[in-house]
């Protein structure tokens, strides 16, 4: 990879990762809301370990389940990833097993959750999961067709979040020039425009320097 | 049908390559059917009085709980696996249900068919890596045992199973061996439930178990009842619950009655007699 083009890399890496993470917080926060429920969590599968770590949190657990991992093929979680299939079980708190499990899990227990698989092109990227909605009434299948539709777009911030972190690690193998340039860049362009310009004939003089340095 | 050992024309492997022998002139005898067809096809032609007794549901999924009241016996359980040198490992499951899916697909089949029996294949709980693999070595071990039913409430949107999950459908389907498939309401391809020789299962919202609706515009083919579903789970609990897998079990139900009453009947045959008694075909008589 050419020094140009590691550098635009850079200044399209840098930085994004947190966008994405407030992308994927929007989406649990906007799940939460619409369906009235009191938590809402997005999973990402850590294909290294092989587990489902907590990405984004609304809601009951948002301050202490961030990365926090769980099994990625038991439980309900594990089954939707698995399965492809999305699920809605109510009154949770029945089954004394599995509230102990979703209660280590979520910090609390639900009496009801909705689970749907996060699914870009062929893979499966982790599980959107919404706790306890709280209308008791039939549970109706635009609901689920919702759910759905907010799966998809979690799904698309996934993935980014993951190319996002790719390009980090390639860019920290291919030495750290590029990412500290990246770094500034993005730091200059936020300046006001009376500081940017004093920090672009800065950045200008320090350049000018190392170039008669670099011609001996 | 009906005994715990595969039939003696279920025991070949499943690619096995069969010639299509062609039907020589005045040898119409040799096929006839002994399945005398009514002129309307009714419900109680197709499973009155039946309790799915000598019909073998196999439930592919995350394992079943024997010890719940509402599942009853369980004639095997195995867990299937994939070994350090990618073997395929097939071996007694004590694990009962990682999820509890399982579990309530099972009871779903045995509240509606009381008398048939169930084989739990578990193809969850070794990590999500590789599980793609080792469900279709359980479908493929499933297969090979020749169950009459097996309800595959799950989907891989891997197209580099997409083929060989091809294969498998249809050589279950001419073994008749029943598969019946969750749908997949998403946005994306998944298998096996669009493929033709499986019966692909949607959900409705009544709250009858027994009605179930023919979609003129597949792939999905049936919706069951999908919605706020009374199941049992794990721990000996019961919870409700909404989704196309659990539509799926109620349709392996509705075809392991109509298979315990008329067990000759080849899949193409049994997709026959649901879409002539679905509800808004024959009006659920």
């Amino acid at each position: 990879m050419s020094d140009e083009l590691k550098a635009a890399v850079a200044a399209g890496v840098v930085g994004s990762e947190e966008s994405f993470r407030s992308l994927l917080d929007s989406v649990v926060e906007v799940a939460r809301a619409i369906f009235g429920a009191k938590a809402s969590s997005i999973f990402l599968l850590d294909e290294e370990t092989d587990e489902l770590v907590f990405e984004a949190v609304a809601g009951e657990g948002a301050d202490t389940l961030i990365g926090q991992r769980l099994p990625s093929s038991t439980g309900v979680a594990g089954w939707v990833l698995v399965t492809r299939q999305p699920l809605v079980i109510e009154d949770v708190s029945n089954d004394p097993r599995h509230s102990k499990e979703i209660a280590e899990s979520t910090g609390y227990v639900p009496q009801g959750l909705m689970a749907v698989p996060l699914l870009h092109e062929e893979r499966a990227l982790g599980v959107l999961e919404v706790l306890d909605r709280p209308q008791r009434a039939q549970f109706s299948l635009v609901e689920m067709d919702l759910l759905s539709l907010f799966a998809n777009q979690a799904a698309i911030a996934l993935d980014l979040l993951q190319r996002a972190r790719r390009a980090e690690v390639v860019l920290g193998e291919s030495g750290a020039g590029a990412s500290l340039l990246a770094r500034l860049a993005a730091t200059v362009q936020s300046l006001e425009e009376e500081r940017r310009e004093a920090a672009l004939e800065l950045l200008g003089g320090v350049e000018r320097v190392l170039r008669r340095d670099e011609g001996g | 049908m009906g005994t715990s050992e595969p039939e003696q024309d279920k025991q070949s492997a499943p690619h096995e390559l069969r010639p299509a022998w062609s039907l020589p002139a005045g040898a119409g005898d040799t096929i006839a059917q002994d399945v005398e067809w009514p002129g309307q096809v009714t419900r109680e032609w197709a499973w009155g009085g039946s309790t799915g007794a000598g019909v073998r549901v196999c439930i592919l999924d995350s394992g079943v709980d024997p010890s719940h009241p509402l599942v009853g016996q369980v004639q095997r359980s195995v867990a299937v696996s994939i070994g350090e040198d990618d073997e395929v490992l097939v071996e007694d499951d004590a694990e009962g249900d990682l999820c509890g899916h399982g579990t309530a697909c099972a009871g779903i089949v045995r509240s509606l068919a009381p008398d048939c029996e169930l084989i739990s294949v578990r193809v969850l709980g070794a990590g999500f890596t590789g599980s793609g693999g080792v469900l279709l070595a359980g479908l493929r071990w499933a297969v090979e045992q020749g169950f009459d039913v097996i309800n595959m409430s799950l989907s891989t949107t891997k197209k580099q199973f997409a083929g060989i999950l091809h294969e498998l459908s249809d050589a279950a389907y001419f073994r008749r061996t029943v598969l019946v498939a969750s749908a997949h309401n998403m946005p994306v391809e998944s298998y096996p439930w669009r493929f033709a020789s499986v019966i692909s299962v949607g959900s409705h919202e009544e709250p009858d178990p027994l009605t179930f609706f023919y979609n003129p515009s597949p792939p999905v083919e049936f919706f069951a009842r999908g919605v706020d579903v009374d199941v049992a789970w794990t721990g000996g609990a019961h919870i409700r619950c909404t989704g196309n897998s659990f539509a799926t079990p109620h349709m392996s139900a509705i075809s392991t009655l109509v298979l315990g009453k008329h067990p000759e009947l080849t899949p193409f045959q049994l997709k026959s007699v649901l879409y002539l008694t679905a509800t808004n075909v024959g009006g659920g008589r």
